[in-house]
C-alpha cells in the first residue's frame, strides 16, 4: 500500500531529520508510530500523505511512485487516505456536520447524498446531539471525534492519526483505540502516531514503529 | 456504513439515522468555505465599488460626448453656408439674390434662407458690440443651405456656377468643422478608454493583493482541504467565488451609483437649462441625459467587474497553489 525506500528528508541546508526510512505499510494492518517529541513522527506521517517531498529515497503510494505523479494524481491518491490531526484541524466557521461533510464536499458530491451518512457517524462517535453546533463550543474529545469522523467518512483505505488521544481522558482513548480496532477489523490500515505506552499495551498485535535518532526501528 | 462494523454501530448509529431526515433540512446551511465577513472584505468592496462609479463614469461621459458629437456632426452635415463679399462694382444686395437663386434651383437643397444686411451685421455683435455704425465695413453676407438627407447634391457642379456666375462668393460645406468635430470626439472616446483601462488596471491590481491577503489569512483552511482531498480547481472556485460575491456588491453599490449620479444631473442640467452655464453644457454635451443604451452599459460594466474580481482571484489562487506544491 505504502513503501518507503531509503528516504531522507532535510529542511534546507540542515541535517537530515529523517534518514533511511524503509518500510511498508501493507492493506489491512494495525501499527503505531512512536518515539520522544520531536523525533519527526508528525514530519512522517506528512511524508506518507505526500505533503512534504523527500529529498532523496522513494515513497510509492498504492503502487506508484510518488515522484512521478502530478497534482490530481496526488489529489485522488489523498481521498484513499483519512487523516485525524493532533490539533484537530476543524473550520471554525462550519459546524461539526460540516466539517465532517467537508471531504465529500469536496469531491463536488451534493450535500443531500451525503446527509444520512455523516448523520450516521456523527451519531456512532457520540456526537448526534453537537451536529449543528461550531467547533468554538466543542469540548477537546468532542474535536476530537469530529476529527476522526471526518477521516472516517471517506472510507479510507488508510487512516493516518496524529496523537489522536492526547487530548482525551483514558476512558475515552480506550474508546477511541477500539473505535480504530474495528476500523482495522473492517479492512483499513491503520498508522496511530502516539507517545502513549498505556495505550499501545491495549493492542498487542500491532506492529510498533519507533522513530529516534532520525532513524526508524520496526518492531513487529 | 463500511467503515463501522460490530456492536458499536448497532448501538448508536440507529437512533440517530432515525433523526437524520428531520435533521437534514436544518443541517444545509450552504456556508461558503471561505468565511465572507472580514475587514479586508468590506475593504475591497468599497475600492471595487469606487473603482466601478470611476469607470461607469468615464464611460458615460465618452457615451454622453459620442452621442453630443454625434448630434453635432448631424445638425452640421444638414447645412451649408454661401458666403458672398463685397466686391468694388458690385451691388451686394443683387449677388446675394443672384447667389440664392442659383442654390434654390440646384437639386437636393431643401431651404435657402439669405440673411439680410442688418442680420448679417448682428453675427458681428458679440466682437464689436453693439451701437457701431458697421455701414462703411465691407460685412459679408450670408446665406444658409439647408440640405435634403432623401436626395443627393452635386456639391462640385453648385460651387462652380456660383464662381462663375457671383463673384467674390464661396461655398463652406463644413467638412473642416466636421473633421474637427470628428476628432476631438475619437479623441475625448480614447481618452475615456484610457482611463477606463487605467481604472480596470488598478482594480485588477487590488484584486490580487486582496486575494492574496485572503489566502494568508486562510492558509490553515487552504492546507485543511489539501489534506481531505481538495483539488486545486475546487480551493481557486471557492475563493472565485467568494471574490466574485464581493466584486458583485461593490459593482452593484458603485454602478448604482453611477446611475444616480448620471440621472440627478440629467435633472439638475435641465432645471439650469435656461442659465448661460446650462446652456454652455448643453452645448458640450448635449441634455447630458444618458439614454438607455448608456445606464444598460453602466450595468455591463457593474456585472463585468463582478466577473473579473472573480476571475482575476482564480488566476491568482491558482498560481500560488501551484508555488505551493
Amino acid at each position: 500500500m505504502i513503501t518507503f525506500e531509503n528516504v531522507g528528508l532535510r529542511y534546507g541546508m540542515g541535517n537530515e531529520i529523517l534518514k533511511d526510512l524503509n518500510f511498508r505499510i501493507a492493506p489491512q494492518s494495525f501499527q503505531f508510530l512512536t518515539g520522544p517529541s520531536g523525533a519527526g513522527k508528525t514530519t512522517l506521517l506528512k511524508l506518507i500523505l505526500f505533503s512534504l517531498k523527500p529529498t532523496r529515497g522513494m515513497i510509492s503510494l498504492f503502487g506508484r511512485d510518488a515522484a512521478t505523479l502530478d497534482k490530481d494524481a496526488i489529489t485522488s491518491l489523498r481521498r484513499r487516505i483519512g487523516v485525524v490531526f493532533q490539533d484537530f484541524r476543524l473550520l471554525d466557521h462550519l459546524t461539526t456536520y460540516e466539517n465532517v461533510g467537508l471531504p465529500l464536499r469536496v469531491q463536488g458530491r451534493e450535500e443531500a447524498t451525503y446527509r444520512a451518512e455523516v448523520v450516521e457517524l456523527l451519531g456512532w462517535v457520540g456526537l448526534g446531539e453537537r451536529m449543528h453546533v461550531l467547533p468554538a463550543v466543542l469540548s477537546g474529545g468532542e474535536k476530537q471525534r469530529a476529527a476522526i469522523a471526518r477521516a472516517l467518512i471517506v472510507r479510507p483505505e488508510l487512516l493516518l492519526a496524529d496523537e489522536p488521544t492526547g487530548n482525551v481522558d483514558p476512558t475515552l482513548a480506550r474508546r477511541l483505540l477500539r473505535l480504530f480496532m474495528e476500523l482495522h477489523k473492517s479492512g483499513t490500515s491503520v498508522v496511530i502516531a502516539t507517545h502513549d505506552l498505556a495505550l499501545m499495551d491495549q493492542f498487542d498485535g500491532a506492529r510498533r514503529l519507533v522513530l529516534g535518532d532520525s532513524r526508524l526501528h520496526i518492531y513487529d | 456504513m463500511v467503515v463501522v462494523t460490530g456492536d458499536a454501530r448497532g448501538a448508536k448509529g440507529g437512533a440517530s439515522s432515525a433523526k437524520s431526515e428531520p435533521a437534514g433540512r436544518a443541517l444545509r446551511r450552504d456556508m461558503p468555505l471561505v468565511p465572507a465577513a472580514s475587514i479586508a472584505g468590506r475593504a475591497l468592496v468599497t475600492v471595487v465599488a469606487i473603482m466601478t462609479f470611476l469607470a461607469a463614469l468615464t464611460a458615460g461621459v465618452a457615451i454622453l460626448i459620442a452621442d453630443a458629437s454625434h448630434d453635432w456632426q448631424d445638425d452640421v452635415s444638414h447645412e451649408m453656408t454661401i458666403q458672398v463679399r463685397p466686391t468694388p462694382g458690385h451691388d451686394l444686395e443683387a449677388e446675394t439674390n443672384a447667389a440664392a437663386v442659383i442654390a434654390r434651383k440646384a437639386s437636393g437643397i431643401l431651404a435657402v434662407e439669405p440673411y439680410s444686411k442688418t442680420e448679417s451685421e448682428k453675427l458681428l455683435q458679440p466682437w464689436l458690440g453693439s451701437g457701431l455704425d458697421l455701414g462703411d465695413l465691407p460685412v459679408p453676407r450670408l446665406i444658409v443651405v439647408k440640405l435634403d438627407p432623401a436626395s443627393s447634391l452635386d456639391l462640385g457642379a453648385l460651387r462652380k456656377t456660383l464662381e462663375a456666375q457671383v463673384p467674390g462668393v464661396s461655398l463652406d460645406d463644413h467638412r473642416m468643422w466636421m473633421a474637427r468635430l470628428a476628432s476631438m470626439a475619437h479623441a475625448t472616446v480614447a481618452i475615456g478608454l484610457v482611463v477606463f483601462v487605467l481604472v480596470l488596471t488598478a482594480m485588477m491590481l487590488a484584486v490580487a493583493f486582496a486575494t492574496l491577503g485572503a489566502m494568508a489569512g486562510n492558509r490553515e483552511i487552504i492546507e485543511i482541504l489539501h489534506f481531505v482531498g481538495a483539488a486545486d480547481s475546487f480551493i481557486s472556485g471557492q475563493f472565485q467565488r467568494h471574490f466574485f460575491r464581493l466584486g458583485l456588491r461593490g459593482g452593484a453599490i458603485g454602478g448604482g451609483l453611477a446611475i444616480l449620479f448620471f440621472f440627478v444631473t440629467g435633472h439638475v442640467i435641465g432645471w439650469w437649462r435656461a442659465t448661460p452655464g446650462g446652456e454652455q453644457i448643453e452645448a458640450l454635451f448635449g441634455t447630458f441625459s444618458l439614454h438607455l443604451k448608456g445606464y444598460a452599459a453602466i450595468l455591463v460594466i457593474a456585472a463585468a467587474i463582478a466577473v473579473i474580481t472573480g476571475f482575476v482571484s482564480r488566476i491568482i489562487v491558482f498560481r500560488h497553489l501551484r508555488r505551493l506544491n
